[in-house]
């Protein structure tokens, strides 16, 4: 046995689990437990990092790493992913489990939801199994007292036989003791003696079978006991994890096949079929968790749950279900266009004053004509533009949204919705994606994760970009609010979030549609096994939520604006300014997409301004601008009015406006969202796919508008 | 002896006894994780709009299944407690 621990250790962490650790010395501690728990908020509080923490399960599906110290001593914190389970039922159960397992941490925090602790019991039972070094960190305590769940947090202590440390992490409760407990038991002061689980009696038959020539094999590496049951139940992962971990190969190993051979014959004889074995492994483990649940947990309040129950039957109702989500989603782009009005005029004012000076400075050092074009004209004009026009929206929108996120509304959409996905042969948490796509795209493909079928992520994936994102939402609404809600007065803020609403309506329709013709076609299949879990409401931090939603955006559009926006800005001015011949390039090019471009109601320079808007939504309009502005149109563009008397002197009509709404709904996703496409399915085929699919649709749609509307003489 | 009944059969707000799982592999994997075992009392909480899936309290969580995974589950109809 030539490779110890210290040959593999820390190469194993580096290579299969990307930790980086400052020293040798620094203490590895992970972070697991079912999702839904608090474990984000427990892992930001102690490392300070800051990371996206919601509240609907399966959530965190990347790890993340942290640091801390404690008395002089430096951690890692490495969050695993939020798991039901550790019997590798999935990628992240078998990532988490691997990492407890086989990356070695010096202890292993498993936290839990005080007030749902049975079902997070079976993961700490399951981890326990696998580590001595485990501490149980009892969540959500305020939200269990409120409830008035009592726990025994010692006795449970003394059942489970591990330290148990109660907290409420959003209070900032039990952190420090929580810090101590762990110090003690990554450095072995505290030595645990957890709790051994029992299984009935065929189990442990055929445990006394197979361990000790496992135990021979494993050396003190890691538990032999929980290895074995792994082989019992058939789990092949667990031959290549110890292959790949430990270099242990297990599957050549004599001694330990004819072992197997013996359980197979062993269970033969008692007429026990495979499925059966891994049921008593499971059962075991459950009735221990009820056990230990029905000894430290008391209700005072046996009726503890029925406002959340009587808030679902309101929301999930078959009469107002779909209603009041429509609605809600509706005051929200309400509150957004309202709200974003008054603070997007206050920035444009700002930034066109500063425009101004920066002329006169310009002037005054008679610094030439196209220099002044190039910087001030196209970069600082689409600098500001994506600033005023995106920011104040951005900023409004997504507190509101990561409010009902907080609340634990979602998932109660994916509940509402999930027949419709159903029949289009998709999968229910595909809606959870899709409100992950409001604020990204890319973040929405990263979040098809937690959907388990290849084939129904798939779809998610393809389809995410018909949900509107951050770059593409202040653009809907400025069209909007200009060709459909122009002429209605004071009830334009109503009209324009009525009109959104349907654009939202209509990408979730089209996502439907779309998604069954897949299924129908290049990912034939049927809907594979859906559960979802529906979370207690919690309530929502609201500060936090306010100054993390503002902070984050206002610093994502800036940094946005600042790498994507100004130097596309730089780019365009000079398109729209180097003249071959008598045009611009932008008019050449302009010119060569014209017949196209009308057959689908838009003209030649807005559908050029979507292909060079490749790399960020965002700069679609102020490419559009520019292009006109550069034709000889100068106007100070300093509210939606003056765009409004800019696009129609170009011969823009209300059809125009729709199909490029239409348009910017429906077409190819940006290039972040391509590649996360390529990363996330390590294939070429899918973002092609992703590609065409949405600007096909596009392309149909906005033909079939131009035509039928051309036709009937509407325009 | 009560005959058993599939989960998804059962009416909105009575309770049953898991007897017996027929789902196999991933989706039977997927059901003893949650809970579904043996002897489990199980509550038919309340329907989705369109009436399916349908949520159902089980161990102090609510868990949402289709009718196809919940018809894998038998269950033993219990009278409603009060």
């Amino acid at each position: 046995m030539a490779l110890t621990y210290q040959s593999t250790g820390p190469d194993v962490l580096k290579k299969m689990f990307q930790v980086q650790m400052n020293s040798p010395d620094d203490l590895l501690i992970a972070l697991g437990g079912n999702p839904n728990t608090g474990k984000s908020t427990v892992f930001n509080s102690l490392t300070g990092l800051n990371q996206h923490t919601g509240n609907w399960p399966g959530k965190t599906v990347t790890n993340a790493h942290g640091k801390y110290t404690h008395k002089g001593d430096s951690f890692t914190l490495v969050d695993l992913p939020g798991t039901y389970s550790l019997l590798a039922n999935s990628a992240e159960e078998e990532v988490a489990r691997d990492f407890i397992c086989f990356g070695r941490p010096d202890a292993t925090v498993v936290v839990t939801d005080a007030t749902c602790l049975e079902r997070n019991l079976y993961v700490v039972l399951q981890v326990i199994e696998i580590s001595n070094n485990v501490i149980v960190c009892v969540n959500l305590l305020d939200e269990a007292n409120k409830k008035k769940i009592h726990i025994d947090l010692h006795k449970l202590s003394t059942l489970l036989g591990v330290p148990v440390i109660g907290t409420n992490a959003r209070g900032g409760v039990g952190l420090e003791e929580l810090k101590d407990v762990v110090y003690r038991v990554a450095t072995s002061e505290v030595k645990a003696d957890p709790v051994k689980i029992c299984y009935d009696e065929v189990v442990e038959d055929t445990l006394r079978l197979l361990e000790p020539c496992i135990r021979e094999k494993i050396k003190n590496k890691i538990n032999s006991r929980w290895v074995a049951l792994r082989l019992i139940e058939g789990d092949s992962t667990i031959s290549d994890s110890l292959k790949n971990y430990l270099g242990i190969d297990i599957r050549g190993d004599n001694a330990i096949n004819s072992a197997l051979k013996e359980v197979e014959q062993y269970l033969k004889q008692k007429q026990i079929e495979k499925d059966e074995l891994r049921d008593r492994l499971v059962t075991g483990i459950v009735k221990l968790a009820e056990d230990i649940r029905e000894k430290t947990v008391s209700f005072d309040n046996k009726q503890y749950n029925q406002l959340e129950r009587k808030i679902d039957n309101v929301l999930t109702s078959r009469v107002f279900g779909i209603p009041i989500m429509l609605a809600l989603l509706g005051i929200v782009f309400w509150l957004t266009i309202q709200g974003a009005n008054y603070p997007s005029q206050v920035l444009a004012t700002v930034f066109f004053w500063i425009e101004g000076r920066l002329t006169d400075f310009f002037m005054w050092a008679g610094l030439p004509d196209w220099l002044h074009g190039a910087l001030v004209l196209g970069m600082y004009r689409t600098l500001a533009w994506v600033v005023s026009v995106m920011l104040p929206p951005m900023a409004i929108f997504f507190p509101l949204f990561t409010l009902l996120e907080d609340l634990g509304y979602l998932p109660r959409v994916a509940f509402n919705l999930d027949n419709y996905f159903k029949k289009a042969c998709a999968h229910g948490k595909q809606a959870l994606t899709m409100c992950m796509g409001f604020g990204c795209n890319a973040a929405g493909v990263i979040a098809c994760r937690i959907i388990d079928s290849p084939r129904e992520r798939l779809i998610a994936t393809i389809t995410n970009n018909f949900v509107p994102c951050n770059g593409r939402f202040p653009t809907l609404i400025a069209l909007a609010i200009i060709f459909i809600a122009g002429a209605t007065g004071k009830c334009q803020s109503i009209v324009a979030s009525l009109s959104i609403l349907g654009v939202i309506v209509l990408g979730v329709v089209i996502t439907l549609l779309i998604s069954r013709i897949l299924s129908k076609t290049i990912l034939k299949g049927l809907p594979s096994s859906f559960t979802l879990e529906l979370p207690p409401y919690r309530k929502p931090q609201i500060g936090r939520i306010i100054v993390r939603s503002i902070y984050d955006r206002t610093l994502f559009v800036l940094t946005r604006a600042l790498m994507v926006a100004a130097p596309a800005g730089l780019l365009t001015w000079l398109l729209a300014n180097v003249h071959v011949g008598d045009m611009s390039i932008l008019q050449h090019w302009a010119h060569v997409l014209d017949p196209l471009a009308y057959w689908l109601g838009l003209d030649g320079y807005i559908l050029l301004a979507f292909i060079l808007g490749f790399p960020a939504n965002e700069i679609v309009i102020p490419i559009v601008i520019m292009s006109y502005v550069a034709t000889g149109h100068i106007i100070e563009l300093d509210s939606l009015e003056a765009l409004k008397e800019l696009f129609v002197a170009n011969g823009w009509t209300w059809l125009t406006g729709v199909c490029t709404m239409l348009f910017c709904l429906n077409h190819f996703p940006c290039g972040t969202t391509m590649l996360t496409i390529y990363k996330e399915t390590q294939s070429k085929k899918w973002p092609l796919v992703a590609f065409f699919v949405p600007t096909i649709t596009g392309i149909v749609l906005c033909f079939a508008l131009a035509q039928t509307a051309r036709l009937l003489g509407l325009v | 002896m009560e005959s058993l009944i599939p989960l998804h059969r059962l009416s909105l707000g009575s309770f049953g006894k898991v007897r017996k799982l027929t789902a196999k592999g991933n989706s039977r994997r997927r059901l003893l994780d949650l809970g579904f075992i043996y002897d489990t009392k199980v509550e038919v909480l309340r329907k989705s709009p369109s009436g399916d899936p349908v949520a159902y309290e089980i161990r102090g969580a609510v868990i949402a299944l289709r009718s196809e995974e919940a018809s894998k589950i038998l269950v033993e109809c219990l009278e409603p407690d009060r």
